[in-house]
């Protein structure tokens, strides 16, 4: 019998620290996929963040650099600026682009920095225990938002991309979803366009995956997958911003 | 109708590796993911692959969040 | 090449510039606005890049980004926007990075105002940061010096993975004066001096294995390894790595420490004093971080004359706590020192020496 489905290359082969059903372990792993197909494996240089993904190096397969909580794409700003010949990529969770780092995702994205950002948006804080997200919904029950997040105390979900896609500098947006196999291979043409922007140096591209956070939405994983689709892709459109 | 399951694609799930998240499960068009009884070494319920008229789509390996689905063929 | 006229903060960016370094990132600030302005025209003629950033916060992670790849990399600032990029130094410091930092120091607390001081002292080289870190510090009291120590600043940045800072004042950074500018890498004094070649940098793992450059230690007990190899690291600088220049040290009976602008401006005191035939000497520490602690205890045996130490800042007693934690008692420890904008001038110090001597 031959092997019809392999794991890329790209990808280290052990079990992730991410709790079952978390749509991280999904996005990883089509990323690789795109990087083995693309042939860049030896060009990339990953910058990963602060947040449940902060160990995200631990999966792939080529070389990665630590940022401080929210510097991500700065610090991406700097290798890619010395090291133009490489593909350098940020992957960066709701807290890390939208809030720590909402100065930092701007202005390298109106600089248009020739990088390209996987930015994955699950409405909630998950590293540090289930706290309110700038991107989480109205009425979310959050660790910090314990009676629903309140428009009047705590603002709206923060739709960056949207936000992003004003600026001259930024070359594709789209957001995605990871919420069925559809929607996973959506998501990865998605990444692999945002990648080949960068191969043709179009300027910044970024990916908003919805992903979701069993753990801290108090769903069971196939319950999860079912609230992403009745109710956070309302919030979250999907399809091309930009 | 009578099914020649041997020539058919087959699902290999890597027990230790599975988490439990049933989203292979759910998604699986032909129905031939179900839970095992017997419990991994993480104490989790993983899913297993039963032999039935699988068409090779893939679902289950692209949607499993942990790399632990195989396809063979 | 003959000597040229130039300004503190031009002659840090020419010395980075011969040093070699080819990343600049660097936010706006009083009073070393001359550095990005002289960075933003010279790095693109050398091929270099030059980085007007959105803060502070990004620019030093860029620098991390630079360093991480293996270039040469500054960031400049004055005090207030120092302490912002105090995260940044501290990721590079545990990452084990490459990468120097310039303070013009201004006066404090909060936005303080844009007059020389001292009062970062603390910040530079007790780690300003959070963890268990430290930055090599280096202080210059002349223009020359200025260029020379940013040589100097590169080399050791490489030699030891680590962050190097430069702690000017508002002054310096102001202050013309002719100086030689040399082309060639300056060797560092260390005699353990290793070819530099950077086989961590992340450059896409083309023919070996993956780099990875983090300052992240999940597991239990990874993070305190990883801390006893930085201290042994620091041991290492501590004992290798201090700098000082001493003047009339062996015969005085009072002696002063004073670094940077002081350093000079104590140096002028001291030749009044001389007129005056009172014997005064100077220790004027170049590097503040690993203090010069050595200097001190061969002082202690060599000098038999020695009745008080006089320490002269721009603060209110920063340095101070190094050189009572060097003296441990055994000469009296005085102080001098003004801060918020004010300057000692010679003349205080001189009433200073003769109430004490």
């Amino acid at each position: 019998m031959e092997k019809i489905y392999n794991l890329p290359e790209s990808l280290i082969d052990v079990s992730t620290h991410y709790c079952p059903g978390c749509g991280h372990g999904i996005v990883h792993r089509i990323i690789c996929e795109v990087i083995d197909e693309l042939n860049i494996r030896q060009k990339i240089i990953g910058v990963a963040p602060i947040g449940c993904a902060v160990i995200a190096y631990k999966y792939w397969d080529f070389d990665c650099c630590e940022a401080a909580h929210g510097r991500a794409l700065a610090v991406a700003t700097g290798i890619k600026r010395v090291r133009p010949a490489n593909i350098v990529f940020t992957y960066q969770g709701d807290g890390d682009l939208a809030a720590i780092g909402c100065a930092e995702t701007i202005h390298a994205a109106n600089r248009g920095e020739n990088l390209t950002t996987i930015f994955i948006n699950n409405a909630i804080y998950g590293m540090t225990g289930g706290q309110m997200a700038p991107t989480t919904l109205l009425t979310q029950k959050t660790a910090t938002t314990p009676a629903g997040r309140d428009a009047k105390l705590e603002g709206y979900p923060l739709k960056i991309s949207e936000l992003l896609a004003q600026l001259e500098g930024v070359a594709y947006i789209e957001r995605t979803s990871t919420d069925s196999p559809k929607a996973v291979l959506i998501t990865k043409k998605a990444i692999k366009e945002a990648f080949q922007n960068q191969i043709d140096g179009k300027g910044f591209s970024m990916v908003e995956v919805l992903s979701p956070c069993p753990t801290y939405w108090g769903l069971k994983p196939v319950d999860a997958v079912k609230w992403m689709r009745e109710v956070m892709i309302k919030e979250f459109p999907l399809g091309r911003i930009k | 109708m009578i099914y020649n399951f041997k020539t058919m694609p087959k699902v290999k799930i890597n027990r230790e590796r599975c988490k439990g998240c049933q989203l292979c499960l759910i998604y699986c068009p032909k129905g031939l993911i179900e839970k095992d009884k017997n419990l991994n070494k993480k104490g989790i319920q993983p899913l297993v692959f039963r032999n039935g008229e699988c068409n090779g789509c893939k679902f289950c390996a692209i949607i499993c969040p942990d790399g632990a689905v195989e396809i063979y063929k | 090449m003959g000597k040229i006229l130039i300004n503190g903060n031009e002659a840090i960016a020419e010395g980075a510039i011969r040093a070699g370094c080819r990343f600049f990132a660097g936010y706006p600030i009083t009073p070393q606005n001359e550095i990005p302005a002289y960075m933003a025209k010279r790095m693109p003629e050398i091929g270099g890049v030059f980085i007007q950033p959105e803060s502070e916060l990004a620019a030093i992670s860029m620098v991390m980004g630079a360093s991480a790849s293996g270039f040469r990399a500054i960031t400049t600032s004055s005090s207030p926007g120092v302490s912002l990029k105090q995260e940044g130094i501290s990721y590079i410091a545990g990452a084990q990075l490459p990468a120097v930092i310039v303070n013009i120091m201004r006066a404090g607390p909060g936005l303080g105002n844009i007059w020389p001081a001292q009062s970062d002292y603390f910040q530079a080289t007790k780690g300003g940061g959070h963890g268990d870190y430290r930055n090599i510090v280096l202080a210059p009291s002349t223009v020359q010096e200025a260029f020379d120590l940013t040589l100097l600043a590169f080399e050791l940045a490489d030699i030891y993975r680590n962050p190097v800072m430069i702690l000017g004042d508002g002054m310096l950074g102001q202050m013309m004066e002719p100086i030689t500018i040399s082309d060639i890498k300056r060797k560092p004094d260390s005699k353990d001096m290793v070819p530099l070649d950077k086989p961590w940098a992340l450059t896409g793992c083309r023919n070996r294995k993956l780099n990875l450059v983090a300052s992240f230690r999940m597991r239990e007990g990874e993070m305190e390894k990883r801390n006893l190899e930085l201290q042994a690291h620091y041991k290492e600088i501590v004992r290798k790595e201090q700098r000082y220049e001493a003047f009339n040290e062996k015969e005085a009976e009072i002696i002063i420490v004073a670094y940077g602008t002081m350093g000079r401006i104590a140096k002028g005191a001291i030749k009044r004093l001389e007129a005056d035939n009172k014997k005064v000497g100077l220790i004027r520490p170049i590097g503040l971080w690993p203090f010069c602690k050595d200097v001190f205890t061969k002082l202690f045996k060599d000098n038999a004359t020695l009745k008080k130490i006089l320490v002269v800042e721009m603060s209110y007693g920063q340095m101070l706590e190094d050189v009572e934690l060097t003296v441990l008692g055994r000469y009296p420890v005085e102080f001098f020192g003004r801060s918020g904008g004010g300057v000692p001038t010679e003349e205080e110090i001189v009433k200073k020496v003769l109430e004490l001597y």
